[in-house]
């Protein structure tokens, strides 16, 4: 006996639409499977005696997890909270929209607010009312972006390749990270001269492990760091064998070497990892915010990160990846936006959830923007990638809007790529590293992603990368080699990246560093939106790059 | 004629529920003759091994046991036959524990490379998920990780099982070739966090890992 269910045409193309290949699912309340309103969130409440915390939201402080204890000694300014608790979450709201009202205000009545009274005070705006807030709520005026450069098989020679080309085209950060962890020293080598021959003073970063993304560091191969992870919940901190005293002392490690650094959190993440407590994913996050300003560190990458397939999934998700958003920067923190991992298969879904940070612009409106292509991308992919690149730029031009980054010509980009890896087969040479051919060089100039490459020998190459750090190889030792082989600017680049870590000027909240080694931040940019008009606003000069797509035909030669 | 699918679903389940009674102890956990597993026995607590030349593969709380498929549907039976071939197609013997105190996949590579007398071990969650691990390296870190649970399939368990058997060996293996999805995520990640919340719930706190028999039809 056959068994036919007679299917409707309609559905069966609608089936076969892109967006039916995402998984969505329902929600789940009590395990945390909510992006806003589980009901298990506690209410707002603060109790102030003896100059301390004794009650967080609805919780006596004998009851206090590590979280909330961080929270409480920390992260709320008593001198600013008993006044800002008092206040009406709607009119908060409003005020956080209002043109009128200066960002300071906000930023000083958010410093005394509970995780409870942010996420009531949030959930009064629709994703509008939160973009015109991120226009006047981010900390530097100036919005940025960054990139990830990887490929599958942590080729050095063509990560500085594209290294070099991202930074061509305007990327202000690039982050890479390993395939086989012990690739590490030479990719983050790669992503250095790479990034300081297509534009000096573009910052680097790997992400690893974190005792290993340190060593990088300090050993001056990288000049940032963001994979820092701090959790909503104690039971996944506990997991990790970290807590948030445990975070912010690795914080201070970093500044203590004059190397910025950010933490990174984000929707979903703890309820991928099955301890929610039966949270709302957005109230989690707001502890994970405040635990970042409680620690002192001076941003936050968020935006649900690598776990956006679980706000994705379910209803309101991807409004509250723009409140997290939204809150990091009313915390004064600087925020690396997320929309760095593959959301969807639906074209239509990933650009709508990328406008969210594009439109408003952010200090880094991805985190990254895959900067190859996407098979390529060992952060398992991006929302965006280098394939999408005249779609983004074409979009920057269509809405008057600056993405962070700038059409290029064909022919920069093919010299920038040689150059980049010339000059890292002259420090292959001068360390001592395996060699890389003129083959290998040639295929980086012209690759476009790791297929393109000829094969290296895998294993020489992780046994020189261990002895690299065996060696004490430093960052001098990179300026020197290039030095001698002919690349002075790129050393002299390289050089200043190491500088920046005397000055520590780059610690600043939101700091990027432009090509003449100037460190822009919230400090000397500060963001003064105040209504159309004011706040960032296009030079005559940057619309005059962006707007010039090589694409577009000259009416004068049309027809001619 | 217009048959209700649901009764012809319910009729078919039951039918499959009954063949399966039928079957007894072969259908626990989840084997069926082709893979061969007829048993996955806890015998009490793990002790550290002795041999130079094992390799311990440390199970999560619930592999095999409250699940019997990953993430994409093969069955965890036949998963565990692929990394125990892989191991001892290279000569090295291999053991099975279930690590109960955690359902982090990096923590159980290292708590079964901390058991395993040659330093090496596998770590895997019943969604996927593979680590392996040494007992030397700090947790978070590993010799290799297999992250994206969908795209793994039986070749790449024989050949993580291989690998982990030439670490073990002393030997230097090319890493197992990395795969990459980027659309395992959009795809399964919000069901990979329903199992995991699944999965997490049979932690047991403070439970030491417990030895597993594991046996297949010859």
């Amino acid at each position: 006996m056959a068994v036919t269910r007679k299917r409707s045409k309609r559905f069966e193309v609608l089936a076969a639409r892109p967006v039916n290949q995402d998984g969505f699912v329902a929600e789940w309340p009590e395990e945390g499977l909510i992006a806003l309103h589980s009901p298990n969130d506690p209410r707002p409440s603060l109790k102030v005696a003896g100059g301390r915390v004794v009650e967080l939201d609805g919780k006596p402080r004998e009851e206090f997890d590590m979280i909330d204890q961080f929270i409480a000694d920390y992260a709320i300014d008593l001198s600013v909270a008993e006044k800002a608790m008092t206040m009406d979450s709607q009119e908060i709201a409003r005020m956080w929209v209002d043109p009128c009202v200066p960002r300071e205000k906000v930023v000083e009545i958010f410093r005394g607010l509970t995780p409870a009274k942010i996420l009531e005070v949030v959930d009064h705006l629709n994703v509008v009312e939160m973009m015109m807030a991120m226009y006047k709520m981010r900390t530097r005026k100036t919005p940025g972006n960054q990139c990830h450069v990887t490929n599958v098989r942590d080729n050095p020679v063509l990560l500085a390749a594209d290294a070099a080309e991202a930074a061509l085209r305007g990327f202000i950060e690039e982050e890479t990270t390993v395939g086989v962890t012990r690739y590490a020293p030479f990719n983050a080598l790669a992503l250095l001269v790479g990034s300081q021959t297509g534009r000096g003073g573009v910052l680097t970063q790997a992400a690893l492990e974190e005792a290993t993304e340190l060593l990088l560091g300090m050993r001056g191969f990288t000049a940032y760091a963001e994979t820092v992870s701090v959790y909503g919940t104690e039971r996944v901190f506990v997991d990790g064998d970290d807590t948030p005293w445990s975070k912010a002392f690795l914080a201070s490690a970093y500044a203590s070497r004059g190397i910025k650094m950010r933490f990174t959190s984000g929707t979903g993440s703890e309820v991928q990892m099955g301890y929610a407590e039966g949270k709302s994913m957005l109230y989690l996050e707001i502890r994970c915010i405040m635990v970042t300003r409680g620690a002192g560190v001076q941003g936050l990458q968020n935006g649900s990160i690598s776990c956006i397939g679980v706000p994705g999934a379910v209803p309101s998700g991807i409004r509250a990846v723009l409140a997290e958003n939204l809150i990091t920067v009313t915390l004064d923190l600087e925020v690396a936006s997320g929309n760095d991992q593959t959301f969807s298969h639906s074209d239509i879904r990933r650009t709508a959830r990328m406008l969210m940070q594009m439109l408003p612009g952010t200090d880094l409106i991805f985190s990254g923007y895959s900067a190859v292509p996407n098979y390529d991308n060992m952060f398992a992919g991006s929302n965006f990638d280098i394939e999408d690149m005249d779609d983004y730029v074409i979009l920057q031009r269509d809405l008057m809007v600056d993405g962070g980054v700038r059409p290029v010509s064909e022919s920069e980009v093919i010299a920038v790529r040689n150059k980049a890896a010339r000059a890292l087969q002259a420090v292959f040479a001068e360390l001592g590293l395996p060699a890389i051919t003129d083959e290998e060089v040639e295929a980086a100039t012209y690759a476009h992603g790791s297929e393109d490459m000829p094969e290296r020998r895998v294993t020489d190459d992780l046994k020189a990368a261990q002895d690299l750090l065996k060696r004490g190889v430093t960052g001098l030792d990179i300026v020197k080699a290039l030095g001698k082989r002919g690349f002075e600017d790129v050393a002299r680049n390289v050089l200043g990246m190491l500088k920046l870590r005397i000055s520590g000027d780059y610690l600043q909240t939101s700091a990027w560093v432009d090509g003449e080694f100037n460190v822009w931040s919230a400090i000397n940019d500060p963001n003064d939106y105040r209504g159309p008009g004011t706040g960032y606003r296009l030079s005559p000069e940057r619309w005059q790059v962006l707007k010039n797509i090589p694409q577009a035909k000259r009416p004068e030669e049309i027809g001619e | 004629m217009q048959v209700d699918q649901t009764l012809v679903e319910r009729i078919v389940s039951q039918v499959l529920a009954e063949l399966g009674q039928r079957q007894g102890a072969i259908a626990q956990p989840g084997g069926t003759a082709d893979d061969g597993l007829v048993a996955l026995e806890e015998m009490g607590e793990a002790k550290p091994g002795t041999r130079s030349d094992e390799v311990v593969v440390g199970l999560s709380p619930g592999f095999g046991a409250r699940f019997k498929r990953n993430i994409t549907g093969i069955r965890l039976s036949a998963v565990l036959r692929e990394l125990l071939a892989g191991i001892e197609e290279e000569g090295v013997s291999a053991r099975v524990v279930r690590v109960r105190h955690t359902s982090d996949v990096a923590f159980i590579g290292h708590t079964a490379a901390k058991l395993s007398g040659s330093g090496i071990g596998i770590g895997i969650l019943s969604r996927g998920t593979t680590v392996i691990h040494q007992k030397d390296l700090a947790p978070l870190t590993n010799l290799e990780l297999f992250p994206q649970s969908p795209i793994l399939d039986l070749e790449t368990y024989r050949a993580i099982g291989r690998n982990a058997a030439k670490y073990a060996k002393g030997e230097a293996p090319a890493p197992v070739p990395v795969k990459n999805d980027q659309m395992a995520r959009p795809k399964y990640q919000a069901v990979a966090a329903v199992l995991h919340i699944k999965e997490t719930k049979l932690v047991e706190p403070g439970a030491p890992p417990v030895e597993c028999q594991v046996r297949f039809a010859s």
